[in-house]
Formats: structure tokens, sequence, C-alpha cells
């Protein structure tokens, strides 16, 4: 059951990823970006780690691709870009190596320490997932609001910053003042 | 029931993030559209929270979940702000291709 789950997600997700890269419309690229992130939350729920899959739905492909689409609807940028110009000669050879050398370099280093896993790998789900449903979420929220709650904190601050400083930049200048 | 009942080990999911993250790096390389540059950093963070949840179950440790929770909510912060530098470049000049930004050369 788990390997029909994992080949499905997988499609999806490597499906969706290169729909991002090839389609040249970029509203095409965002909807190929859902596709992705939903298969990530497919894998995600196959780990037992069913609140990060309800937050990256919910965040990912609902705030984040929306916030995309917006964009591109605001800017008019929807042309299509043409992607048979090469701005600079023989670029995308030289990418399309890059990203084959990435992937034999990660897997190679994935399959060498791949017995490490495998040693303490015995009976993992059973003591992340626990035996009620709510253990994850349990062990998250132990987790976040003991050891880390000065970084959840200051996440708050980075969220407001963020939220204030998007708000300046994007703001129309009306000639008097700053910003 | 059946003789052979293949599991993915944690090998497959480690795998499949390495292939993710590489699409995400080549996108980047290859197109010129900043938005859609922006849509391949977040292919790659969703490889990297890919591994950090496969690690963290291979390990029986809760830790890579809550990272990964942090990494999401830098990932929203960054892509606004990400999205609001690219709406106030654009308003100004009409065409989107990061090869013509080069207001910040020396």
């Amino acid at each position: 059951m788990e390997l029909f789950v994992f080949t499905c997600a997988s499609v999806m997700v490597l499906v969706g990823a290169l729909g991002v890269i090839f389609r040249k419309h970029p509203v095409h690229a965002a909807l190929s970006l859902v596709l992705t992130l939903f298969g990530i939350a497919v894998l995600f729920v196959a780990q037992s780690a069913e609140f990060l899959a309800a937050v990256q739905v919910i965040v990912y492909a609902g705030a984040i691709v929306i916030l995309f689409l917006f964009v591109i609807m605001l800017l008019g940028v929807d042309k299509a870009e043409d992607l048979k110009i090469e701005p600079i000669a023989s670029q995308r050879w030289i990418a399309g190596l890059a990203g084959l050398g990435m992937v034999g370099l990660l897997t190679a280093a994935v399959v060498s320490g791949s017995d490490v896993l495998r040693e303490r790998g015995l009976g993992i789900a059973s003591s992340v997932a626990g035996e009620n449903a709510d253990a994850n979420i349990q062990q998250l929220a132990n987790s976040i609001f003991s050891d880390y709650v000065f970084a959840f904190e200051v996440t708050s601050v980075l969220l407001v910053v963020a939220v204030v400083g998007t708000v300046l930049l994007a703001r129309r200048r009306t000639g008097k003042g700053i910003a | 029931m059946l003789g052979l009942v293949v599991v993915p080990t944690p090998t497959w999911y480690l795998v499949l993030s390495a292939v993710l993250f590489s699409i995400g790096a080549v996108g980047v390389l290859v197109r010129r559209n900043p938005l859609v540059m922006f849509m391949c950093i977040e292919l790659m963070l969703n490889a990297v929270n890919l591994t950090f949840v496969t690690v963290g179950r291979a390990m029986s440790d809760i830790n890579g979940q809550a990272i990964v929770f942090f990494v999401m909510v830098v990932a929203a912060a960054e892509v606004v702000v990400g999205l609001g530098i690219i709406v106030s470049i654009m308003r100004r000049r009409s065409g989107v291709n990061v090869d013509d930004l080069t207001e910040l050369k020396g």
C-alpha cells in the first residue's frame, strides 16, 4: 500500500516539477507547482507527518500559489516566455549537465549513507505516529512549544517585518515623505 | 498475502527529494522569468522539507518535523518579500526578464 502511495505521489511530484520548468506560460507553471505541492503533502501523510501535510496544503498550495497567481494577474506578465531563445550560448546544456551531476552526487551520497538510516530505522512509524491518532500533533507541539519556543516567537516577529516591508515596497510612491 | 511486498525505504524518499532539488536548481539556471525562478526556489525548499521529514522519521525524531515547520514559515515570509520586490521592479519597466535587471551593476 505504501508502495502504491509512494509511486503515485512521486509521479505527481515529478510531473509537476518538470511542468514548472518546461511550461512556457507562468500561469501553467504555477498550476504545475500546485501538483508538486500536493504530491509532497501526500508523501508527508505517508510518513505520518499529518500536521505538516495540512500546513503544506493550506500555506503552500493555498496561500503561496494564490499569491503567485495574484502577482501574475496584477503585473500582466502572463505572456508565454519564448524558450527557444537562449540568452547565453549553450547555457541550457551546461545547466542540464549540472543538474544531472547534482542528481548523481546526491543519489550517491544518499545511497552510501543509507546504512545509517537502516540501522536506526526499525519501528520508526510506530514511535512517531504513536498509538493514538493525535500523537504526531502532540509530539510536534511538545517540541515547538518547549525546545523551540524562542524560535517560534522570533518567527512571529519575522512575519510582521515581512508584511510591513512588503507593504512599504509595493506601495505606490506618493511624492512626499519617505517611501 | 503476496510473497513480495516492497515497502519504500527512506532511501527512496531521499532519492526522490534529490531529484526534485535538482529539477528546481536546473529551473533556476534555465528560466528567465523571475516569477518562475521563484517557483523553482519553492521546489528546492520542498525537496529539503521532504528530506527533513524522511530523516526525522527514520531517526524516530520529531525535531525534523519541527524544523520543517519553521522552514515553511520562513518560506512564506520569503515569498511575500520577494513578490513585493518583483512587483515594485516590474511597475516601472515592462519586460519580465532577469537579464535586463542591471541596476546594481557597478
